[in-house]
């Protein structure tokens, strides 16, 4: 049994303790924003916030985040409106849509962390997050202009 | 309560035993959900229903549900059909909705792909919105009880001077009028001055989804009553039989079933596994504990080297293949006579579709009919697979329609749907297959490598007066759709999508396209249609080929192809697709050249390289024009390209942010098989199988992008794939500016760039 605390609320979970965190919110939370990419950390479609840093969902077992808080891409604001997700939507960043759960989880953690990001930092701060469409020059500028946002530029 | 799980506003999880309360409830709705705007349920007046035609409906509140028989896949694709039917139904945007539909016969031919749906689309939807506008301004003349020449639509209403009565409040009356095929083509289409839509800028319907969890995938279908399944995959993808089951070590495993070993009466799919679990992890790690002996099939040995020397030895053989009829064909006689001639040879290697979703399907009996949820890109292909496989009727088969996770080509070929079905067949029950990412890669339907051989032949002033391309390549269509393939010149069916791009609109005399199928790529795996299909490595080849062309002759590269641009003979361009020909080609060439700076002084070791093409065919040209800025460090040979210029002639623009990021995602995968990606095959099976080995591009490596549409309002041609075919030589002809190394492998490593500089 694994209990955290699950994008607000305290659940417990019938889960083997090796099982991925990943599979547990899709398949036993039944949030399926978080997305399955490569199972090895290296592409980011499964990033969810453990408290508060961007993680990989993918290679976390279960058993590591016993009594964590945890927020998923459906629990980042309660009216799908955090600063992240309002400029990839001004920019319409998506294009499959895919890994954006993950982009827009892992951005969300950096400006957090860091509200003063350099585009090098930009740079080097999403990409390890894949976007097989491609639609990085967006995802570039969207981080760009949500960090403005949250400092009130 | 179909759309509760997807409402962005349930930020809580809502838990049950397996997870299903939530996504069983409402199930006949709940996986054909793909309504941006959802449905109104219950009023009187949204139940009143208008059809046109079956392409859409017009309800009595006036919302006006445009049907799309298009896999959503990152290009927006309901939005930009819609906006097509809605310019001319002369709706507000604000009361269209779109229905991603599952499959059914009256639908027709179902594919996604060729970058066709809007050119395919545009003369069908506009003369569907067209049929609307003029049934309702008739009942609306009715209506206001007015003379119908005195009347005209305007925003969801039909005017006639001061009176104007809705659409909704027409459809409630009671409109029943449909239209024959004939009456469809005698309508007349608004002039272009009166469009409001078309070209304007539009939130895409599919965008907010995206970026809060709620968009549904296939990956994401769930069913009450299903098992989890990952497949063993056989050592080649053709032919190998299983043996022998040994699956004691997987009984240790909580919640593993069993092993099943599938029968394929269709061929399509030979010598899987099926392993049976409770969660798809346990299926997960009982499929490493399973062990399955084989016979395997033919192609164990085969590596990377091997299928490119099978193409060179064909290619050798000039009995071999399918001649394009390109016109004048017989160039011997112009390389007898010629006073320079220029022969190189060009390849590729191997590339993966690696969309982000892993292959999933989800297969389940149904009232009678086995219905799979699946994201899949040509529905039509795939059902009588599915159908032989199965044993049961077509019509008894519905694929539902889900979002994917990126296509690129890969969901053309249907395979992956075939071993979840037969499961579930089998045990009775719904089953969710996924397989993991490694065998995503393994599964692939890759981009076959290629050999190319380009021949060229100038007279004594220089003039081009005969020019050969020669393409050998594993060929998709011939392994999974062969009714698709015309007879060459000389009898011989090729396929066209492997093909494309050779036979250009550059007017150079006698010019001979010879297209060669490698057998043993065919065995060896399923060809696929990947991004740009042919013209990803045949343009390589004719592009650079040109740029050498130029500097053997002594002429700038942008001049040389502008004086071959000439719009001549069969290259002038036929209405309605390719209007003005090879000139339009000619005019991104000069605005590309002029934008990227061409001629102008650069930093030492950075060079620009320009090229071009008519992207995925000459019945449906996009004229597109790439210059790419490259730096070279010398000391490692690594090349940095720091800028790409494309411009488009794509006709008319329906959806100016959508057709932008269409070109960017196009420019981007060309530049990472130009540079990042790429694998080969070794023991049958391709290397590289994960991120770490197969290395797309990433953002920090992404350069900067200047794109470009030249205005028109010629035919809307694709926009998905051309881009992808202009960058890699682009990037080729720039470092031999740079640093004077001429590369004909893509892709590109360092240690190449700095062996031949």
């Amino acid at each position: 049994m694994a209990s955290f605390t699950l994008n607000g609320r305290a659940v417990s979970l019938d889960a083997e303790p090796d099982t991925p965190l990943l599979w547990v919110i899709r398949d036993e939370a039944n949030l399926t924003g978080t997305k399955y990419g490569c199972g090895i950390g290296m592409c980011g479609a499964c990033t969810v916030h453990i408290g508060g840093q961007a993680v990989r969902s993918c290679i976390t077992p279960v058993s590591a985040v016993e009594g964590e808080t945890i927020t998923t891409i459906e629990g980042l604001d309660p009216n799908g409106a955090h600063p992240v997700q309002v400029a990839w939507r001004e920019l319409q960043v998506p294009q499959c849509g895919y890994c954006q759960s993950g982009q827009i989880m892992q951005a969300a953690a950096v400006l957090k962390e860091k509200p003063d990001l350099t585009d090098a930092e930009i740079d080097q701060l999403m990409t390890g997050n894949l976007c097989r469409c491609m639609t990085y020059t967006r995802i570039r500028a969207a981080v760009r202009k949500a960090a403005d946002a949250m400092k009130g530029v | 309560m179909s759309r509760l799980s997807r409402d962005p506003m349930i930020s809580s999880p809502v838990l049950s035993r397996r997870g299903f309360l939530v996504t069983t409830a409402g199930a006949g709705l709940a996986f054909s959900f793909l309504t941006a705007c959802g449905t109104d349920a219950g009023d009187a007046a949204s139940a009143v229903v208008y059809e046109p035609t079956q392409w859409y409906s017009i309800d009595g509140t006036g919302k006006v549900t445009v049907n799309i028989i298009r896999a959503e896949m990152g290009q927006h694709v309901g939005t930009s059909l819609a906006r097509i039917l809605a310019e001319e139904l002369e709706t507000p945007w604000e009361k269209v909705a779109i229905h991603h539909v599952d499959t059914d016969p009256k639908w027709g031919l179902m594919v996604t792909g060729g970058s066709w749906s809007v050119w395919q689309t545009y003369p069908l939807y506009s003369q569907a919105g067209a049929a609307g506008r003029q049934a309702l301004i008739e009942a609306g003349a009715a209506a206001l009880g007015v003379d119908v020449a005195s009347c005209s639509a305007s925003n969801g209403a039909v005017v006639s001077g001061e009176k104007s009565i809705s659409y909704g409040e027409i459809v409630a009356k009671g409109v029943t009028k449909t239209f024959t095929p004939e009456e469809l083509g005698a309508l007349t289409l608004k002039p272009v001055a009166d469009r409001k839509l078309l070209g304007q800028p539009v939130q895409s319907l599919d965008i907010v989804e995206k970026t809060n969890g709620a968009a549904i995938y296939g990956i994401d279908a769930k069913v009450e009553g299903m098992v989890y399944a990952c497949p063993i995959l056989p050592p080649t993808r053709n032919g190998s039989q299983v043996d022998y089951v040994f699956d004691e070590p997987a009984k240790s495993i909580k919640g593993y079933q069993q092993t099943l070993v599938l029968k394929d009466p269709s061929g399509t799919i030979s010598g899987w596994g099926m392993v049976i679990a409770d969660t798809w992890w346990a299926a997960r790690k009982a499929a490493e504990a399973v062990t399955l002996s084989y016979s395997p099939g033919p192609t164990t040995d085969v590596s990377e080297e091997a299928l490119q020397d099978r193409a060179r030895v064909l290619m050798a053989d000039a009995s071999v293949g399918s001649i394009l009829d390109t016109g004048d064909t017989e160039t011997a006689p112009a390389f007898r006579a010629a006073r320079t001639t220029l022969d190189e040879v060009y390849t590729t290697a191997t590339v993966l579709h690696f969309a982000l979703e892993p292959l999933n399907a989800l297969a389940e009996m149904k009232d009678g009919k086995m219905v799979i949820h699946t994201g899949n890109q040509w529905q039509s292909l795939v059902l009588p697979w599915l159908a032989a496989a199965l044993e049961m009727p077509e019509t008894d088969i519905v694929l539902k329609t889900y979002r994917l996770g990126g296509g690129f080509g890969r969901r053309l070929n249907g395979d992956y749907a075939i071993g979840a079905a037969l499961a579930a067949k089998e045990l009775g029950k719904p089953v969710k297959m996924v397989m993991t990412r490694e065998d995503d890669s393994r599964f692939d339907s890759v981009r076959s490598p290629s050999v190319q051989r380009m021949r060229l032949a100038a007279d004594r002033d220089g003039k081009v007066i005969a020019m050969e391309q020669h393409v050998a390549a594993g060929w998709p269509t011939e392994v999974m759709a062969p009714f698709f393939m015309p007879p060459g010149a000389n009898g011989v069916p090729y396929d066209p999508f492997a093909i494309n791009g050779a036979n250009h609109w550059y007017s150079v005399g006698a010019h001979k396209v010879r297209a060669i199928s490698n057998d043993l790529a065919n065995q060896t795996f399923r060809p696929g249609w990947l991004r740009s299909v042919g013209p990803g490595f045949t343009n390589w080849a004719l592009e650079s080929f040109m740029d050498e062309a130029a500097h053997k002759l002594s002429r700038d590269p942008v001049d040389f192809r502008l004086s071959l641009l000439t719009g001549e003979g069969r290259n002038a361009g036929t209405a309605p697709n390719s209007v003005g020909g090879a000139l339009r080609q000619a005019e991104v060439v000069r605005r590309c050249a002029e934008k990227a700076g061409w001629g102008s002084a650069l930093p030492a070791d950075t060079g620009l390289g320009l090229a071009t093409s008519f992207g995925q065919e000459r019945d449906m040209p996009t004229w597109i024009a790439c210059a790419a800025r490259v730096r070279v460090n010398r000391a490692t040979g690594q090349p940095t390209v720091e800028k790409l210029t494309l411009v488009a002639d794509a006709g008319t623009i329906v959806d100016p942010d959508g057709a932008l990021a269409q070109m960017e995602g196009a420019a981007l995968w060309g530049l990472s098989m130009a540079l990042f990606e790429g694998t080969e095959f070794e023991n049958g099976e391709v290397k590289a199988r994960n991120l770490g080995a197969y290395t797309p591009l990433r953002l920090a490596d992404t350069p900067e992008l200047d794109i470009s549409f030249v205005p028109s309002t010629e035919v809307p041609v694709g926009l998905g794939e051309p881009a992808t075919t202009v960058v890699a030589p682009a990037i080729g002809n720039a470092i031999f500016n740079a640093v004077g190394a001429r590369l004909r492998h893509i892709p590109i490593t360092a240690a190449a760039v700095k062996a031949a500089i």
